[in-house]
């Protein structure tokens, strides 16, 4: 095996090289490139040697799964961490609150708060009766053979959707940064995570999040040292030179529209602490909250977490860590966030990324000492390289949490009914982690394009309307039973998944179009509205659902001014050449060095906005050819019917009733004359796995 | 302890056993309902109390930026406060019961 390895990591030293030779353009400069790949080597070398470590004691379908339950449990939490952290959490977050400040950090905090779920409820019953899946936990008690295959299905599920926003995230991450083809980052990406899965099983996993998760927050603490120590640590005097910055007034400015024309710059700048700039809808939040604190204790790669310590004491430990480091992480958050947008500026970030994704490298860069300085751009091939370990890091776990399910459960548990040798254990679960790590790469490389940042709430929803109700209510409610766990699972993760196809997640042409035409087209002028009182919704479902007859709330307006007819882009455009010719044409004869130097920053101004509108025309244009013909969306809708964006509320108390509802109409005989065995070992860990003896 | 002739319900009818298990009900789920609470009372502020969250307290520093930090405190309050309780009381409440079964004391 290690002259497979050994190959292994020469195809991919290979592939990283060729990787240099195909990146084109990437917010790190081609002649600091070699940087960025030094350090991305040297990550992979550490990684690598890891792996070759591991490999030497991964014999066992225990070693396999769960790293001979012999990982401590502060290891544990650093390496719950770094399965955690996704790109989306570590670039996303800091993004967010870069562009739109305040809603930004309150997005981290449900993060967080899902762990206390984790702890207080899952962590250590899980490990006192669980084996190396979720599937073993449900079939404790119940139906063996009907639990693992439906606790297998959503596994896969919530993994492939978790993997496909982390496959095509990472692909874009590594393209916008480094400028490599996506496809060749996504191979990449998928062929390294592949060797630490296979190769090293959980133990080379859990020692590749645990170096990511120190870098990250190494990474972030440096930053953060270099952006608050000039302000002596205090909290207030940072903040206030955050919000005395003209780059955060003018984002507000530009974030609040009309609204903006009556307002100081410090009453803009204040307004960036102040909630209401990014999310508008509570309902929608609340929706999102519930499926991140309910849906994380469902995630079965976390879950698979708590079966690599000895006792249900380390997984305890392991939890306690982990909410200190990913809290202290989000805290960190906050000032890369708001350092981001004082020093670097929302418009830069946004340029380069609309979702505000490069905020912390630009930051880093900034930091270093700018663009073209050798320190700023080794700090952004730091962080850069951060990002790449993240990405493998969260995959590898999600692969090994989905093959586990298709191994573990559905081929050994269901179709050979637990009778494999220890030997063809390990060989299934090598096999089916090359089967899912093919399935990501391909699924990554196909879903090229395509919008799947919903994807991430989806997984969580779908684990908390599944996941959770089954888990929790065979550990703690007595009258819980197969037919319970079958129907709360399916119905469960059918309707969260459903909502969300017929919600405003989905792509609807009619609206990409209208878009699409008024930025071709221009927008007639609005005739001056006289004041209108606010208007009452007529119920609550009207939050929910577009039924007919609804009438939306809406707050009380001031009367507003006629608003003038918008220009379409080849107006713009045309204005926009008009006004700079005559620049162009005189620049060559002006003498003054003072007045031709504000010229030339004009003519600079003026060759950006060409550039935006054409960019905005170009995409108006691309769009108006991809859905031309098109009313509906894919399941056939003009509009969502469904208007949030997260399913949570409605599929998780669903989930739930369903497993108590089917619980209740049924008996089954064995979840009875199990609970007992169940409940006492939940909470004593008699006959808990033991760690393998090494 | 691979003994897997354990009498389930004995231990589970067993008064020490019914005491670990209605403690620790008890606590977890106060616990559960009181974080719960306190992490929607962020997303509801910021939606509904916006007057209260805007005033400015300490600097620059409102109310609703001390608020979503006092999520994190709490969190982690939340843990500490948990793992006191289970280091210090629920692991000896269940040790003692593992001795009484490997003993033979309640089978």
């Amino acid at each position: 095996m290690s002259s497979m390895l050994k190959k292994l990591i020469l195809s991919i030293t290979a592939l990283s090289i060729s990787g240099a030779a195909f990146a084109g353009n990437g917010a790190v400069a081609d002649e600091f490139k070699w940087m960025t790949f030094t350090v991305f080597g040297v990550i992979i070398a550490i990684t690598m040697a890891i792996t070759f470590w591991a490999a030497r004691s991964t014999h066992t379908t225990s070693e396999f799964y769960a790293a001979g339950r012999s990982v401590s449990g502060i290891q544990n939490g650093w390496a719950i961490a770094g399965d955690y952290l996704s790109a989306a959490s570590f670039l996303g977050i800091a993004g967010l609150i870069s562009l739109y400040g305040y809603d930004g950090f309150m997005y981290s905090v449900g993060w967080l708060v899902a762990y206390i779920t984790v702890l207080l409820v899952i962590a250590e019953p899980c490990r006192n009766i669980g084996k190396y899946t979720m599937g073993d936990i449900l079939a404790f008690r119940n139906d063996p053979k009907k639990t693992k295959t439906v606790a297998a299905l959503s596994t896969i599920t919530v993994s492939t959707f978790y993997l496909t926003a982390q496959m095509v995230g990472g692909g874009v991450l590594i393209k916008t940064l480094i400028g490599i083809d996506y496809e060749i980052s996504v191979i990449g990406v998928g062929i390294l995570m592949l060797a630490y899965v296979v190769f090293g099983g959980m133990k080379a996993t859990t020692w590749v999040q645990i170096t990511k998760a120190v870098l990250l927050v190494t990474a972030s603490i440096i930053l953060v040292i270099m952006v608050w120590s000039p302000y002596g640590f205090s909290l207030p005097g940072y903040l206030g030179s955050v919000v005395a910055d003209p780059d955060v007034q003018k984002q507000v400015a530009k974030l609040l529209g009309d609204k903006a024309a009556t307002m100081t710059p410090e009453e803009l700048g204040q307004r960036f602490l102040e909630p209401g700039l990014f999310l508008k809808n509570p309902i929608d939040q609340i929706s999102l909250g519930l499926a991140l604190v309910l849906g994380t204790a469902g995630m079965p790669h976390i879950l698979m977490r708590f079966f690599t310590v000895p006792t249900a004491q380390a997984a305890r430990v392991s939890v306690i860590w982990a909410m200190g480091i990913i809290g202290g992480f989000y805290v960190l958050t906050l000032f890369l966030g708001t350092g981001a947008a004082m020093l670097v500026g929302p418009d830069k970030i946004a340029a380069v990324d609309a979702g505000g994704n490069m905020a912390g490298p630009l930051l880093a860069q900034y930091l270093g000492g700018g663009e073209q300085s050798y320190m700023g751009n080794f700090m952004l091939a730091f962080v850069a390289a951060v990002a790449f370990a993240t990405i493998v890091a969260v995959v590898a776990g999600l692969v090994l949490a989905a093959a586990s399910a298709m191994a573990h459960d559905i081929y050994v548990g269901v179709i050979r009914g637990d009778h494999a040798t220890p030997k063809e254990q390990v060989v299934a679960a090598r096999v089916a982690s090359v089967i899912v790590g093919i399935i990501a790469i391909t699924v990554g490389i196909l879903a090229k394009g395509q919008n799947v940042a919903h994807l991430v709430a989806l997984a969580f929803a779908v684990a908390a309307s599944s996941n959770l109700p089954a888990v929790f209510l065979t550990l703690y409610w007595k009258k819980c039973n197969t037919t319970g766990i079958m129907l709360g699972m399916i119905v469960g993760s059918l309707t969260a998944i459903g909502l969300v196809m017929i919600s405003p997640n989905m792509t609807y042409p009619k609206a990409v179009i209208a878009g699409a035409n008024k930025v071709l087209n221009g927008e007639p002028a609005v005739p001056a509205k006289e004041a209108t009182p606010a208007v009452e919704r007529s119920s609550f479902m009207c939050e929910l659902f577009a039924l007919e007859g609804c009438v939306l709330a809406k707050p009380a307006q001031a009367a507003s001014a006629e608003k003038p007819a918008k220009l379409g882009a080849a107006e713009k455009l045309a204005g926009l050449n008009a006004k700079l010719q005559p620049l162009l044409d005189e620049l060559p004869t002006m003498t003054d060095v003072e007045v031709r130097a504000t010229t030339e920053v004009e003519i600079a101004k003026l060759k950006k906005d060409i550039a935006a509108v054409e960019k905005a025309k170009a995409k108006a244009e691309a769009d108006l050819k991809k859905f031309e013909g098109q009313t509906t969306s894919i399941m056939g809708l003009e509009k969502p019917f469904f208007l949030l964006k997260n399913p949570g509320l409605i599929s998780i108390p669903l989930g739930f009733l369903l497993v108590i509802l089917g619980s209740l109409f049924t008996r089954d005989k064995r979840a009875e004359e199990m609970w007992d065995e169940l409940y006492v070992r939940q909470n004593t860990g008699i006959n808990a796995e033991a760690a393998s003896a090494h | 302890m691979s003994d897997s002739n354990v009498n389930w319900l004995a231990i589970d009818s067993n008064p020490k056993f019914q005491a670990l298990h209605r403690k620790k009900t008890f606590f977890l789920w106060g616990l559960m309902v009181f974080s719960i609470i306190y992490y929607f009372l962020l997303p509801i502020g910021a939606a509904y109390y916006q007057d209260l969250f805007k005033i400015k307290v300490w600097g620059v520093v409102n109310v609703g930026i001390l608020f979503a930090l006092s999520e994190f405190i709490v969190a982690w309050t939340i843990a500490f406060v948990y793992s006191r309780k289970a280091n210090k009381e629920f692991d000896a409440m269940a040790q003692d019961i593992i001795n009484d079964v490997n003993n033979g004391r309640m089978k």
